[in-house]
């Protein structure tokens, strides 16, 4: 019996559209309308600036630990740009910028950020699932979402987010499997922002690219670059319409860097170069696409003025009425709501007990 | 009404929950063409197609991860995971997601899905076949935890199951898959989550068991009554938690004596919250401690000991007699 060799699609897509200097390809250009751009440019700065100022607030202590999404706006923004409202999104953690855009306000995700969990409403227009901490979970959430949709025969997709460590966790390759054995339309975005906490890209896989792994399961993978808005938007929308359209998953890989730390709770200086950071701040995703506009002529600087002002002045509402609501919350007897559809026997006891406690000696009593 | 073993029942309840509901969706490993490896979900795949009992790859994160997804979706996803013994592959999809997504999303999302698997002892079984963790998924806010024991409240439960808003997790004894016939009616029948039931009467001590060691409890209390006179009261739990405890604490008021049973190791065991319940409801009735007759704390050994290991009815009746002081 030879040796044979077997032939496999080795071959895979790297998208990019805008470099970092804002100059376009004019060939792949996605066809997008100006009121859109502008809008996509808008929730990128306001992304941006609200990063920013949560960075403000948390240092101040008026929030807690937060995940920073400065420098992945565009990997962000141009996934979701290509859902419509009622398609779903299962976000990890660090999708804020997604999530705004997909309906959530500023509001509560300060108020989330402060510990309430009044802040995990969300728009009822918009399918989106709460934000997932244990890394990769909620991939497969999503399978599972696009399964039902397939299942009750909705032109809709799913769309999940997660990282580059995420590849490295057991759930996201059993998404991937399962996705590709059912033919399911869910969108994978992997956001390789090149560093898990503080272990770099090299030492999470040995793969040259993520979106290769995609070959392994049988499904199509692109590699992106991820700071260039137009290149994400591009490959989602395809990506997007294919799933709408029966011919099941996709992996995206977005080649993004995070430019903050991975939480407030984190110290890069300690594990990655302020060079390397550097390099990566050139290549930041919101400038060239400034560029782009403007070079396109539907975006001036007085707009860009414009723009920032009203954005600062949006943020700042936001956070003036979180703090103001924030002050009438906190009764404790809310953790006890939401625990199961009808609250069994033994959780009233206990909701009765703590309720005793704070009529005995108010919220101190029980801290002793 | 027709006479069915535990594996029967429960197909009932699978095929008529699946007939009149098209959410209900059975999924997991050799759940379509084989039915099973226990062949409780025998004939789905033909009755209701592929897709409604399906055949899975092997991996039950995936399984329970994809289910998580497929409830909030509006389905009510009923995973098969083939042994207990492989379930805490999926423990953290239960335990972080199923269990979280009511509360995390403020009562918009919830997870309607049932997580069914078979666990305990007796079966000469492999590793990994035989364990009892119930007491894992019982300290699970959010989820609730369900076992049956016998073939028609196996039927019953696994219906309110399915339809309960919230998620279950259902443990099945292998010993009792076939151990015994018992009348299952064709109509309909429901039994409430969170209830448990009298299942019989006496004054002298108070037996708590559920599973697979009901049998042996009441095996026990015919031993009691025909050898001693004694006559013992016997709680079947059928659900974990929520506990329900006013039945075993009003039988504890009348008898004085309590003794819980079950497989699982005696340590943190189910018999620990039971008899703390006890402790706080019905500490003054006691006329002795309570007595836990249950699995030691090790790996239930392999099967050529696992009897040793497992409660058996001879243990119970001396610790009973022994609390009752009549040894």
């Amino acid at each position: 019996m030879p040796r044979t060799l077997i032939e496999l699609e080795t071959k895979l897509e790297k998208l990019s559209v805008l470099d970092e200097a804002g100059n376009l390809d004019k060939e792949l250009e996605p066809e997008i309308s100006d009121d859109f751009l502008k809008a996509l440019f808008r929730a990128m700065l306001l992304g941006r600036r609200f990063d920013e100022r949560l960075l403000s607030l948390q240092r101040q202590g008026r929030i807690g630990t937060f995940p920073p999404t400065t420098g992945q706006e565009a990997a962000q923004l141009g996934a979701v740009a290509a859902l419509q409202p009622e398609d779903w999104m299962a976000p990890s953690f660090r999708e804020t910028v997604a999530e705004v855009w997909r309906g959530k306000s500023m509001e509560s995700i300060i108020i989330h950020n402060n510990g309430f969990s009044e802040g995990d409403d969300a728009d009822a227009k918009f399918n989106n699932l709460p934000v997932s901490v244990p890394v990769a979970s909620q991939t497969l959430h999503a399978v599972g979402i696009a399964w039902a949709l397939k299942y009750r025969k909705m032109p809709r997709v799913a769309m999940t987010f997660f990282g580059d460590g995420a590849t490295s966790e057991g759930d996201f390759h059993e998404a991937l499997n399962f996705a590709g054995v059912f033919q399911v339309p869910v969108v994978f975005v992997c956001q390789n922002n090149h560093w898990a906490i503080s272990v770099p890209l090299a030492r999470q896989t040995r793969s040259r690219t993520l979106a290769q792994k995609a070959a392994a399961y049988g499904i199509p993978g692109i590699q992106v670059d991820g700071n260039d808005i137009l290149a994400v938007y591009s490959a989602a929308r395809e990506a997007v319409q294919r799933a709408r359209d029966g011919g099941g998953p996709t992996l995206i890989e977005c080649v993004t860097y995070r430019l903050q730390m991975h939480t407030t709770a984190d110290d890069p200086k300690r594990y990655r170069s302020d060079e390397e950071v550097e390099v990566w701040r050139k290549r930041d995703p919101i400038p060239r696409f400034q560029t782009y506009l403007m070079d396109k002529g539907i975006f001036s600087e007085e707009d860009v003025k414009t723009l920032e002002a009203s954005i600062k002045d949006e943020i700042q509402q936001a956070v003036d009425r979180a703090e103001e609501r924030m002050k009438a919350l906190g009764a404790p007897l809310t953790m006890f709501d939401h625990a199961y559809a009808t609250t069994p026997p033994h959780l009233e006891e206990q909701k009765r007990y703590l309720k005793t406690l704070l009529s005995v000696g108010g919220k101190e009593a029980q801290h002793g | 009404m027709a006479k069915l073993n535990m594996v029967q029942a429960l197909n009932l309840a699978l095929r008529q929950e699946m007939e009149q509901d098209d959410s209900v969706i059975v999924l997991g490993e050799d759940v379509g063409k084989d039915g099973g490896v226990f062949r409780v979900t025998d004939g789905l795949a033909e009755a209701f197609g592929e897709d409604r009992s399906r055949d899975t790859p092997l991996a039950e994160s995936g399984i329970v991860g994809m289910a998580v997804g497929m409830a909030v979706a509006g389905l009510k996803p009923v995973c098969e995971i083939q042994f207990s013994g492989f379930s805490y592959h999926n423990f953290h999809q239960i335990e972080n997601h199923a269990a979280r997504y009511r509360m995390r999303s403020q009562g918009r999302y919830h997870v309607p899905m049932v997580l069914r698997t078979p666990y305990g002892g007796g079966v000469r079984a492999l590793e990994h076949h035989s364990e009892s963790r119930e007491v894992y998924w019982s300290h699970m806010p959010g989820v609730k935890m369900v076992i049956p024991s016998s073939p028609r409240n196996a039927r019953a439960l696994l219906v309110s199951a399915i339809r309960d808003p919230d998620p279950v997790i259902f443990y099945e004894s292998k010993a009792l898959y076939r151990a015994f016939r018992e009348e299952v009616p064709e109509e309909e029948e429901t039994f409430p989550i969170g209830k448990s039931r009298r299942i019989r009467e006496g004054d002298d001590l108070t037996l708590i068991a559920y599973g697979a060691m009901l049998r042996r409890a009441l095996e026990a209390a015919e031993r009691l009554k025909e050898e001693s006179g004694i006559e013992a009261d016997v709680i079947d739990l059928l659900t974990l938690s929520p506990l329900d405890d006013t039945l075993f604490v009003d039988s504890v008021k009348r008898t004085g004596h309590a003794v819980v049973i079950h497989e699982a190791p005696l340590s943190y065991g189910p018999g620990a919250e039971i008899a703390a319940r006890i402790a706080e409801k019905a500490f003054y009735y006691l006329e002795a401690p309570v007595a836990r007759v249950t699995g030691y704390d090790v790996v239930i050994p392999l099967f050529a000991r696992e009897n040793d290991y497992i409660p058996s009815v001879e243990r119970i009746v001396r610790e009973s007699r022994k609390l009752l002081e009549k040894i």
